[in-house]
């Protein structure tokens, strides 16, 4: 291995910096999955039967259905008895009220991750919706957000307030039928963020929800509903930790997004679970679901995702361009090092006319590190006229990893143009070179290197993101450079 | 300010330079010149410290230091600048970050505030100027889609920018016209000085005509078998290099 090589493999080693552990009261419902554990959550969450019914049959379809093996990924069997499916700090009420109520070990476990929850919330502008294991923190912000009409709360709260527009979303855009690990969600989720922005309103701050998994042997089930009513508009962001465990551990979140005619959400995630340690042991499994559906004509959605953490992450942020001249983009950063494991992408499912989807996907595989891009574009006889532009690009640093595309088009009308582009580069000895000839140290370097690969993503992150995605990436910021 | 002592070099195993003999004084320019394959530009990415390029003998040193013994971004610091034959791409990374940051790393060294964004600007826009380069490069990433001609212009900016001590320029004029290699030439005749040294690494005359050299070494199998004045590349333009082989394989013989 030369000296570049070296210095690379110890760059991207580093320590994960947010594997610490809380110790606080939990309530916890035993371990293990039946009929019984979805009874005991849902009475827990004080739920209408509504719900309780929904998960049941979740639970009952879930028993027929198998995990799904067709991802280029490897791990042991999981074992799904010996899991918790609900972990909740203590708390001798019913939920916190203010910030004040809060169990002050549990702010500083946040203070530690850097989340605005108090007052620089105000400053940074961003409303938060702070999940820790199971369930909701805190939210900031409610009442602000509430002048305009709009909703932004836990899932359970929302449950309890707001039934009816549960009722009527839930489970639209992703069915309990859907795939393994979404049906395993529907029955078992304990807590997530809920919002609803009414017609016509533009939401002024940046949402965001800050998942952390704390306890130990639990899984984390969360499920998200966006709605985003005629031409309203919501920029949405998501952050995820965990502490560091030899355990594996499991993460299977459902997302739903839902933009009627003109509305437009853009959702933002970095997801930084603890990935395991340098010989591959422990980390998360990050298995989730993110959907949006883009019901109403000019509807637009956006995900944009920075994947950093996870021993294994499986996702597909999809759109359904469902609205005539509806837009779909998916813009993707993943990073897989040391023993950890990617398949990702999205999937874009045009049904509406002149529908237009853009996917730019950026794999930076490091150590041993398996990164695979795994995209559908799918036009079906109705969009006449769609479009979709598909670009990965894969960066290799080291010799030892692995980066693999597997793009899926299947066109069912004549007048509509997929366009598909990749490429795989290495991290030069060249490049490294050159910026260290002009007295750049390498670790400076590399930083340099991997985020100006990255950039036609980052630009589409808020500002406040974009930092904290460098940042994951051991990067110095290059904004404002001009 | 830089002493060559029996410098073997090897690349994979094969020595490419075997026994190099240089000294440069401040104030000087050297040219170095060869015909393909004699050596010239791994002396120079010797001198820059490239991986890969294993010194198995000899010493480098260069004013105080022992050159061999740092790495390639402290010689940087140290003012050594190399302008690279074939400069690389790094997309996405802008011209104006990357030659704010490597200003900056230099002005820290030197106990100076960093550089903006603003400040950079007003600093490198005279040195533009003097190249006949748009302000619109800066926003260019590094080297990306990239003429030859911009490519060398892009070192010479960043040699201007940077004010090295020891600057080192592979081929400078290769892929450059007429009016181009003037520009360059005047740029790197205005960067003369008592207090710098110059290593012109070129395989034609043409550069000289225009870049009057103080020493010409000629290089061939690895180790400097001519030096001369000026001339001397007047000559070689003339003959070619074939007679300066011929008498140094007869020299090795005798």
């Amino acid at each position: 291995m030369s000296t570049a090589t070296r210095q690379l493999d110890e760059l991207i080693g580093r320590e994960y910096s947010h594997g610490f552990y809380t110790p606080i009261k939990t309530d916890k419902v035993p371990r293990g999955l039946s009929a019984d554990t979805i009874r005991m959550i849902s009475a827990r969450k004080n739920e209408p039967e509504f719900m309780l019914e929904w998960r049941l049959n979740a639970y009952q379809h879930w028993l027929t259905m198998r995990e799904p093996h067709w991802a280029n990924v490897r791990y042991a069997p999981i074992d799904y008895q010996d899991i918790y499916y609900y972990s909740a700090p203590k708390a001798d009420k019913t939920g916190p009220r203010s910030l004040s109520e809060i169990d002050p070990e549990l702010l500083r476990t946040y203070e530690k991750l850097g989340i605005p929850l108090k007052e620089q919330a105000i400053l940074a502008g961003v409303a938060v919706d702070a999940i820790f294991d199971s369930v909701s923190v805190a939210t900031t912000f409610k009442d602000k957000l509430a002048e305009l009409g709009i909703i932004f709360c836990p899932f359970s709260e929302a449950v309890q307030r707001h039934p009816e527009l549960v009722q009527q979303y839930l489970g639209t855009v992703v069915p309990y039928t859907d795939n393994f690990y979404a049906c395993l969600n529907a029955a078992v989720f304990s807590d997530g963020s809920f919002c609803y922005i009414p017609p016509g309103v533009r939401c002024p701050m940046e949402l965001s929800t800050y998942f952390r998994i704390n306890a130990k042997n639990t899984g984390q089930f969360e499920r998200t509903l966006i709605i985003a009513d005629e031409n309203a508009y919501v920029s949405y962001l998501e952050g995820c930790t965990a502490p560091m465990r030899d355990e594996n551990q499991l993460h299977a979140a459902v997302v739903e997004l839902i933009a009627m005619k003109g509305a437009r959400i853009k959702y933002a995630t970095v997801q930084n679970w603890y990935p395991g340690d340098k010989e591959g042991k422990g980390g998360i499994y990050n298995f989730v679901t993110k959907r949006g559906d883009c019901r109403g004509e000019r509807s637009h959605i956006s995900w944009t995702q920075v994947e950093t953490g996870s021993a294994i992450t499986w996702k597909y942020p999809s759109v359904i361009l469902r609205g005539d001249d509806s837009i779909g983009e998916f813009y993707s950063v993943a990073l897989t090092n040391h023993f950890q494991q990617a398949d990702t992408g999205t999937k874009m499912i045009h049904i509406g006319r002149n529908t237009k989807s853009t996917v730019l996907s950026k794999g930076i595989s490091a150590g041993h590190g398996q990164n695979s891009y795994r995209g559908l574009v799918k036009v079906l006889p109705s969009a006449e006229n769609a479009r979709n532009y598909t670009q990965c690009d894969s960066l290799l640093l080291g010799g030892q990893c692995g980066a693999h595309t597997f793009p899926y088009i299947e066109v069912k009308n004549p007048s509509a143009k997929v366009e598909h582009e990749a490429s795989t580069s290495r991290i030069g000895e060249d490049q490294l070179f050159y910026c260290t000839q002009r007295g750049i140290a390498a670790e400076d370097a590399v930083s340099m290197i991997v985020s100006g690969f990255c950039k036609t993503v980052f630009q589409e992150l808020p500002m406040e993101f974009a930092v904290e995605a460098q940042k994951l990436l051991g990067v110095s910021l290059e904004g404002g450079t001009g | 300010m830089l002493a060559v002592k029996n410098l073997h070099v090897e690349i994979d195993g094969k020595e490419v330079l075997s026994g190099l003999n240089l000294d440069i004084k401040a104030g000087q320019v050297h040219a170095i010149m060869g015909p393909n394959g004699s050596g010239k530009s791994t002396l120079a990415q010797a001198l820059a410290g490239r991986d890969g390029y294993t010194v198995t003998e000899g010493s480098v040193r260069y004013q105080q230091h022992d050159l061999l013994a740092m790495a390639p971004e402290q010689r940087s610091r140290e003012g050594l600048f190399l302008a690279f034959q074939y400069p690389v791409e790094i997309p996405g990374v802008s011209i104006a970050l990357f030659l704010r940051t490597a200003l900056n790393v230099k002005r820290k060294q030197q106990g100076l505030p960093a550089l903006d964004a603003m400040d950079f600007l007003g600093l490198v826009r005279a040195s533009m100027q003097q190249l006949d380069m748009d302000e619109s490069f800066l926003s260019r990433a590094v080297n990306e889609g990239f003429s030859g001609g911009e490519k060398k212009r892009n070192e010479i900016l960043q040699m201007l920018i940077l004010e090295p001590r020891l600057i080192i320029l592979d081929e400078p004029d290769s892929g450059l016209d007429i009016d181009a290699l003037r520009l360059v030439a005047d740029t790197i005749n205005k960067m003369r000085s008592p207090q710098r040294a110059i290593v012109l690494v070129t395989h034609y005359q043409r550069l000289l005509n225009y870049i009057v050299p103080d020493v010409v070494h000629v290089l061939s199998q690895g180790r400097i078998v001519k030096s001369g004045s000026a001339a001397l590349a007047r000559e070689l333009e003339k003959h070619g290099y074939g007679w300066i082989e011929a008498e140094a394989a007869a020299g090795q013989v005798a």
